[in-house]
């Protein structure tokens, strides 16, 4: 019997064996959830459980169920390599990040190197929101698959509806100090000389990543420089906490933002009194008119009591599922070459598709203004109690919304 | 460039009053028993927490004078029971006490308000621009900060130089036992020192909650530069804190307002050289650096005055 030890635990691993069929997938889910970033953080990761819940609801993907792993980065490059690693460890063989493209482009050199370095241990890194072009240019990686457009891709969209806008004579560019901030700012100054040479650049301001409590000062060099419109990328407490000093020096210019509908944006909008002057480029809107959107958004909001601010994670767990039953495997290499090229039908409606040679997903775009809704049965949705919403301005097709791309993909 | 220089003078003063609001707390603690309260920050958020707690239940006024007695009570706690007993292991112990007490803080206010900014608003009655200058409008809850800051001020300078306690809060400093013999409660006086400190750190949190964010990481946006407003206006001195504050937050907001960089001083660089960290340091502005400057200040403070401004010793 001197052997039964040894007995018991072979026995023990070929039930292990048995039972990872059944296995859940783990998504690690790699973003602030302490300091300055935490409130867009904590928004995400609630976002995401209800996805793989409603996965889960239907089955999971190919009968495992899906499960969300908070994995705390507080915004850091590098705590977001420990957090990685950390997912490693523990078998987790999918992570999704988004806020902050330097904790973006850190990711993804962690993943290239994990997968040359391990082979059969591979991880797929999923970006939901770290927008800098890098990413998908000359930092590109296989292991690494983006749903939302790049900053030039939305700035691309946004300078082209700016240029039919003949009241916009000077430009204020304010962004925060860091690789997106810097890419949104030398886009928008390159595009906007192509498109409307009139146009005059009256400041360019870059700010510390969410570290300003009071904006006042920098609301007051806008006011001095005379502009009639301000261009910015910022994100999270820096695009509310803009708003809000603006809001109470009483500045009167249009915004054009990537992210004015973050926490707390549209209380301070309502507060300036800017009806129908705040833009933001989105790829889906509550308001979109997409029957299905529409419900979903119902949905989400009675469960999580927050707004759909990321349709684009809607559109990566759901493409996820497709792809794994298209690979009819949850191996992540399996699921990656699924992914190469694959069409999906985004949240909002119309088709999108993730480009093989840099692993950008394309997709319609949409343009949208902050204000009174006029018709409540047609735009029901507004935001945080205002009574103001997201009214659609533009929608920018597929075809229309794709840039070109540096990347050589090295493929395994 | 005139308009600027009035806004950017206005905002300033009032970032700086905010910043002796908080200030004030930390160095009347400091003078008076000798503890570098790592802490404060963190009760600056308690009292930005309470506030909006107690707002929501019994409106903004009632909570402008409850949650800094609350925060007082809390900081009377913390002396009785926690400072009390690590007093005659010395500072160190001390200090180390308040730097633990910080992270608990911000981890149990994460815990019970989550780590989302919070819905708390300007009261109705304060929600009104008070004066325009060029256009730009002045909210006139700003201007309530100020006035709260200035009367701080004024109260605590004539509390300490010019009451019987004031007397015996600054003998008890230097002289405990003759104080004790005396026939004065040297305990009780060091625990309401610590409290007032604490709630006057409270009170800024209340005010300065609604103007700027209140959300769980508030402490450590301020916190860092109190130290610097006090050992550049001179550890323990209320008139150098006072000066301090408006100097730094005049820099600070003279800095954003300010473009100029080695480029547009000395031109820019022979572009032959190409890219290097060199152009990045050349093209820098002044605007871009604002944030680092009351540091820096810190750190030239220490090496040529080390006893500040207003200050007296040189520790």
């Amino acid at each position: 019997m001197r052997h039964l030890p040894i007995a018991v635990a072979a026995a023990v691993l070929m039930l292990g064996g048995a039972a990872s069929a059944q296995e859940t997938v783990k998504i690690g889910y790699i973003d602030p959830l302490s300091g300055g970033g935490a409130s867009v953080g904590e928004g995400g990761l609630k976002t995401f459980q209800y996805l793989a819940d409603e996965l889960n609801a239907k089955g999971g993907v190919l009968g495992h169920k899906v499960e969300i792993v908070p994995l705390d980065n507080k915004t850091n490059p590098q705590e977001s390599l420990v957090q990685a690693q950390k997912a490693v460890d523990a078998g987790i063989r999918y992570i999704t990040q988004g806020n902050g493209s330097s904790v973006g482009a850190a990711l993804e050199d962690f993943v290239t190197k994990n997968n040359s370095r391990n082979p059969g241990k591979e991880l797929l890194y999923f970006n939901y929101a770290a927008v800098d072009p890098s990413l998908t240019n000359e930092k590109c990686s296989y292991w690494h698959f983006r749903w939302d457009a790049s900053s030039d891709i939305k700035m691309e969209a946004l300078t082209n509806y700016m240029k039919d806008q003949p009241s916009i004579k000077k430009v204020y560019l304010i962004n925060q100090d860091y690789s997106f901030g810097q890419s949104v700012r030398s886009d928008a100054r390159k595009m906007l000389a192509a498109k409307r040479p009139d146009v005059q650049i009256v400041g360019d301001e870059l700010h510390p990543l969410l570290k300003i409590t009071d904006f006042s000062p920098y609301i007051a060099k806008i006011k001095a420089s005379g502009a009639d419109s301000v261009v910015t990328g910022n994100w999270g407490q820096d695009i509310a906490l803009l708003l809000k000093a603006a809001a109470d020096a009483g500045l009167k210019v249009n915004w054009y933002t990537y992210y004015a509908g973050g926490a707390g944006g549209p209380t301070a909008i309502k507060q300036t009194g800017l009806d129908h002057q705040v833009y933001q480029i989105t790829e889906g809107i509550p308001n979109s008119g997409n029957k299905a959107a529409m419900d979903f958004e119902k949905d989400f909001r009675a469960k999580v009591n927050l707004s759909l601010w990321y349709p684009r994670a809607v559109n990566e767990m759901r493409m996820f599922k497709a792809a794994a039953e298209k690979a009819n495997s949850i191996d992540p290499v399996k699921v990656a070459a699924a992914l190469e090229g694959m069409k999906f039908d985004v949240l909002d409606g119309g088709e999108g598709f993730m480009r093989a040679d840099d692993h950008q997903f394309f997709q319609p775009i949409y343009i949208s203004s902050f204000g009174t809704l006029a018709d409540k049965a047609k735009e029901p949705f507004d935001e945080e109690n205002t009574g103001w919403g997201w009214h659609l301005v533009s929608k920018i097709d597929t075809a229309n919304a794709m840039v070109p791309t540096t990347c050589k993909m090295k493929r395994p | 460039m005139a308009e600027l220089i009035v806004i950017s003078t206005l905002n300033g003063v009032l970032f700086g009053m905010l910043l002796f609001l908080l200030s004030s707390g930390l160095t009347v603690i400091f003078s008076m028993m000798g503890v570098l309260n790592f802490a404060h920050a963190s009760f600056y958020m308690l009292g930005a927490f309470f506030g909006y707690q107690l707002t929501r239940w019994i409106g903004f006024w009632p909570a402008l004078v409850l949650a800094p007695l609350l925060v007082g009570a809390v900081g009377m706690a913390v002396e009785r029971y926690g400072l009390r007993n690590t007093h005659k292991h010395g500072h160190v112990a001390e200090l180390l006490l308040t730097f633990g007490l910080a992270y608990a803080i911000e981890e149990i206010v994460s815990m019970v308000w989550g780590k989302s900014p919070m819905d708390y608003r300007i009261p109705a009655a304060l929600d009104f621009p008070a004066f325009t200058v060029f256009s730009t409008n002045y909210p006139a809850y700003k201007i309530f900060m100020l006035v709260v800051s200035v009367t701080i001020f004024v109260a605590l300078l004539i509390a300490l130089k010019r009451t019987r306690v004031g007397l015996i809060v600054q003998a008890a400093l230097t002289h405990p036992s003759m104080v004790g013999h005396l026939g004065h409660n040297v305990g009780r006086v060091f625990m309401l020192v610590f409290g007032v400190g604490s709630a006057l750190a409270g009170l800024a949190g209340v005010i300065a909650g609604p103007s700027l964010v209140t959300q769980s990481d508030m402490a450590g946006l301020l916190g860092p530069i109190l130290f610097v407003v006090i050992v550049f206006g001179g550890l323990g001195s209320l008139p150098g804190a006072f000066i301090a504050s408006l100097l730094i937050g005049l820099i600070q907001t003279f800095a954003v307002a300010l473009n100029g960089s080695l480029a547009s001083l000395f031109g820019p660089l022979d572009p032959g050289l190409g890219p290097s960290p060199l152009t990045d340091i050349w093209n820098v502005t002044v605007a871009q650096i604002a944030p680092i400057l009351p540091y820096l200040l810190l750190v030239l403070v220490l090496i040529f005055r080390p006893m500040g401004l207003l200050g007296t010793r040189e520790s």
